[in-house]
């Protein structure tokens, strides 16, 4: 059976399509596949194949893998470019530096979030509706834009050190802007709303009854909170982290504009290698590298997730 | 009536030569390696209101989807009025379906889901709109026609998809729990507000159904389904009478069952060893059983007769203690234990006060006659 | 109550973390002086100075063009291939459209726009298109990305909804494409306009990704807005960013409102 029938002139197509073997139900899951294929899955065998290509003065900047030589055609690839990530300190150092901030960002985030999203959780409604909105709105607004706000408030004449030592706090300015702790600040900020939306979607569902149970039967509070509420909310503090984690890792803004020349994170060098040193192939083994620390952060994301949609 | 123009009243399935509206041949549907609908064939005659009866799980929807042509059979064939329908997609079937939450179309007026068939059918807008104001006023939904069904009762939504399902006039109406999501009391109007609609219209229904009150109420015929088969097939009174098997007693209506032994017959009654009633147990002989046979023996809890003096001539007699009584009004319930440890079941109908009721604890008398007890190989 | 007041105080505390900048911004738009520690009273002139700069203008209606196209497109791609994966059964490739249509969500931009740059520039040596880059390459990077989000959104709704209701009307006698039109289209609206408008937020704000596959002469906003403050806080720019919060409250209202409205009937 074929989708189009409706005109005579679709109804010929189609007997016409149907005649080599398209129907109509192929042609529209050709749509998207098609789209996808050649603008989502092609670029990656790009990025692949120029990872292993010898880095050139040319236009484009890199060796072809195919080379026609006096026997025909051969295969022309070289692991150059991943040895050189391993030998230069650089490349290892900025790996090991986003992992850290990436991950000290997600149990900062966990740490704010988690009473955030169990007091929004337990909120009575329009109350709640209230607070969730609260926590989507600056979504809707510039992300750019809230972290330059960030700029304003951070650096050395800014908003934070002019009220500090105006109460007296402080005698010196503290220096924040351009150290890993500006970045800090701005990786919680910008995915604070990631770990709240799937650890409240997980609270939300929480029953209430398995609380009373639990301090029917003698549990304290604390000795609930830490054996009842945690561990039936871990789908949710999973999903949550690795919303954090993943886009944290291969972040570029955050750590370009608060961070300074010290703060290493791979985003970065990704971007300075590809855009100032026009080095395509470097720039494409750090694409690769990224992807394969990216793999187990996927990974415990997709079984949160199938997991939360189960309960 | 001048001739028997109802199924009901003609009973086609009773006649060899009698020529089958739907034909379902051999019909299987895998999910996987998992099979909802095994080795399924089954004669349905035009007019008639069969109902496909058994718990969930047990394939009778898959069979009403692969009718409606929303699953492809495994293998095996259907003929609906004499055309094998493999072929022909949902939409060009001569059926329609109630679907069992309604599915009503919730953007559009009751008069727009209506008349929905009817322009897809090309059928024109200005005619079409008098067949839906003739079809709501059959069920009575003439003053609604502009509201959405979320406007609507429950009862209400219900009446919007029989006669959106009914306005194309479908040769065959497949009817998935059709009163499943209404409260008691509104379903026991409906169903015959529904008989009266099929017999009106003498259109063919398959209604599919878990519940064995609503089954032998509304069908000609019952189709009880296990496991993705047919167990047996037949009148609403055949059913509950005459089971074929364990579990199509125990499935329709309570029952009593005994395990036991073949014995002998003696002249017209048939004698079965049965350790469980403490007594040999006496029932109507039938053909085809061998000496030390295991059988089991179904008695319907109104078949047996609870006295405090032990009853002249009854051929099945056993002494018991009454454990506990359910007042229900029209019927009280006892549950008897008899000196082997096995506990009957008894209704008895109200009809009059006692002088003294039977109470807790009593001695009592359980007694039936040899027709009672049903005799089961499987 | 030690313990009966520490969810409302940290969760008072998180709130005013995600407010203090965007109040920030919106407080220090109106300051007359450039320097943002020093309050020179208010003043709208940096309004005045952002209407009349003719690079953030154009930058900003090239970056509405680019995000009403591309949500557009992604939308409808994002809706097919939702589509296809919950009513289409198992299809040959649902597992590989599955995996594509998902991926780009945990993508990190920087790999997402390295790699269609340079996909752009391999097509580009072999087939001699897309000539050169530009909004037509920002707009395929953007829709790609977003379709990834439409398809999320939209593929909920689809799971959600009562597959009979589609299937009622096909057992009425409607073709595929006529119940995708008049059944299931409709019953999926809202998903379609919040599919629309994330990808439309989603586009505007695209700094990464933009800034690989665009070419000279499209300069998107965002990249406009990176390159002024790498150099440092610039009073415009807070002007721009208490336009965009206002232009955003105003949208949550109106649908805040009409929802409310809605509930009621």
């Amino acid at each position: 059976m074929s989708a189009f029938q409706a005109s005579s002139p679709w109804r010929k197509t189609a007997a016409l399509l149907a005649r080599i073997g398209l129907t109509g139900r192929m042609l529209i899951i050709a749509v998207p596949m098609i789209w996808l294929l050649v603008f989502f899955l092609a670029p990656f065998l790009v990025v692949m194949k120029i990872s292993v290509a010898d880095p050139m003065i040319a236009r484009p900047p890199y060796s072809p893998l195919f080379v026609q030589g006096p026997d025909g055609w051969s295969i022309k690839a070289t692991i150059g470019n991943y040895a050189y990530l391993w030998e230069d300190s650089l490349y290892i150092n900025a790996y090991w530096s986003s992992i850290k901030i990436a991950f000290f960002s997600t149990v900062l985030a966990l740490l704010i979030g988690y009473p955030m999203s169990y007091y929004i959780a337990r909120s009575p409604e329009p109350k709640r509706s209230l607070l969730l909105l609260l926590i989507v709105l600056p979504f809707w607004t510039s992300f750019l834009l809230r972290v330059y706000a960030w700029i304003g408030i951070l650096k050395t004449k800014g908003v934070l050190n002019a009220m500090l030592m105006k109460i007296g706090l402080i005698n010196e300015p503290l220096i924040i802007m351009q150290t890993d702790v500006a970045v800090y600040i701005g990786i919680v900020y910008t995915y604070l709303p990631f770990m709240i939306l799937p650890l409240y979607a997980n609270l939300v569902k929480l029953d209430d009854s398995l609380l009373e149970a639990s301090a029917d039967l003698g549990a304290r509070p604390i000795s609930t909170f830490f054996r009842i509420t945690i561990p039936l909310s871990m789908p949710g503090i999973v999903a949550g982290s690795m919303l954090v984690f993943i886009p944290a890792i291969g972040e570029f803004v955050i750590p370009a504009l608060l961070g300074g020349p010290d703060t290493l994170m791979i985003g970065k060098v990704l971007w300075t290698e590809f855009f100032s040193n026009r080095d395509w192939p470097v720039a494409s083994a750090v694409a690769i590298a990224m992807l394969v620390l990216l793999v187990i952060p996927i990974m415990l994301l997709r079984l949160a997730q199938s997991k939360g949609a189960d309960t | 009536m001048a001739e028997p123009s109802l199924a009901a009243d003609a009973k086609p399935w009773k006649n060899a030569t009698a020529k089958p509206f739907i034909r379902i041949k051999n019909i299987t549907k895998k999910f996987g390696e998992f099979a909802a609908v095994d080795d399924i064939s089954l004669d349905i005659y035009k007019g008639e209101l069969f109902c496909l009866l058994g718990g969930s799980g047990c394939g009778k929807s898959t069979l009403l989807r692969m009718l409606a042509g929303f699953e492809t059979p495994t293998s095996g064939s259907i003929e609906i009025d004499g055309q094998d329908v493999a072929n022909i997609a949902a939409f060009d079937r001569p059926t329609n379906m109630m679907f069992q939450a309604y599915a009503l179309f919730p953007h559009m007026s009751v008069e727009k889901n209506v008349v929905y068939g009817l322009l897809r059918e090309g059928v024109p807008k200005a005619e079409a709109m008098d067949r839906v104001s003739d079809m709501l006023r059959l069920v009575k939904l003439q003053d609604f026609a502009k509201r959405k069904p979320h406007q609507l009762s429950g009862g209400q939504q219900q009446r919007v998809a029989l006669a959106r399902s009914l306005i194309k006039q479908p040769k065959l109406l497949l009817l998935d729990e059709p009163l499943g999501a209404l409260d008691k009391k509104l379903r026991e109007e409906t169903q015959f507000e529904l008989i009266h609609i099929q017999e009106s219209l003498g259109a063919t229904f398959i209604v599919v159904t878990h519940d064995q009150e609503e089954a032998m109420t509304l069908s000609t015929r019952i189709g009880v389904m296990k496991d993705g088969k047919i167990v047996q097939v037949g009148e609403p009174p055949q059913i509950y009478e005459d089971p074929k098997s364990k579990y199509v007693a125990d499935f329709i209506g309570s029952v009593n069952m005994f395990e036991g032994t073949v014995d002998v017959a003696v002249s017209d009654t048939l004698r079965i060893k049965s350790p469980e009633a403490g007594i040999d147990l006496l029932v109507a002989p039938i053909a085809g059983l061998k000496a030390n046979q295991a059988v089991s023996i179904a008695i319907r809890p109104e078949r047996i007769a609870v006295t405090r003096h032990k009853p002249e001539g009854a051929a099945n007699i056993v002494e018991g203690e009454v454990e506990e009584v359910a007042y229900l009004g029209n019927l009280s319930i006892y549950r008897v234990k008899l000196a082997s440890g096995k506990t009957l079941k008894v209704t008895k109908s109200n009809l009059l006060h006692d002088d003294v009721p039977i109470k807790w604890d009593e001695k009592v008398f359980l007694s039936w006659s040899n027709a009672a007890g049903i005799v089961l190989t499987a | 109550m030690k313990r009966g007041l520490f969810l409302p105080i940290v969760s008072f505390i998180g709130f005013l973390f995600l407010y203090i900048p965007i109040a920030s911004l919106v407080i220090f738009s109106f300051n007359k002086s450039k320097l943002v520690t020093v309050w020179g009273g208010w003043s709208t002139k940096w309004y005045g100075e952002l209407l009349n700069d003719p690079q953030i203008l154009g930058a900003a209606w090239i970056s509405l063009k680019i995000a009403f196209i591309s949500a557009s497109l992604a939308t409808i791609l994002g809706t097919i291939a939702a589509m296809v994966l919950t009513r289409f059964g198992q299809v040959r490739g649902r597992g590989l459209l599955t995996g594509m249509v998902t991926a780009p969500l945990v993508m990190p931009e920087v790999i997402t726009g390295l790699s269609l740059l340079l996909l752009f520039v391999a097509m580009e040596a072999t087939f001699g298109w897309p000539a050169g880059r530009g909004m037509l390459t920002i707009i395929i990077a953007h829709t790609t990305f977003c379709m990834a989000y439409v398809s999320v959104v939209v593929q909920s709704r689809l799971v959600d909804m009562d597959d009979s209701i589609e299937e009622a009307a096909s057992d009425l006698g409607a073709k595929p494409m006529r119940v995708f039109f008049d059944i299931t289209l409709p019953m999926i609206a809202p998903a379609l306009i919040s599919g629309w408008l994330l990808s439309f937020t989603l586009s505007l704000d695209d700094l990464v990704i933009a800034s690989f596959v665009s070419g000279p002469g499209a300069s998107t906003l965002p990249m406009v807005i990176f390159s002024k403050v790498r150099l440092g806080v610039t009073p415009e720019i807070n002007a721009l960013a208490t336009l965009i919060v206002v232009v955003v409250a105003i949208g949550i209202s109106i649908s805040w409102y009409f929802m409310r409205k809605k509930v009621k009937t």
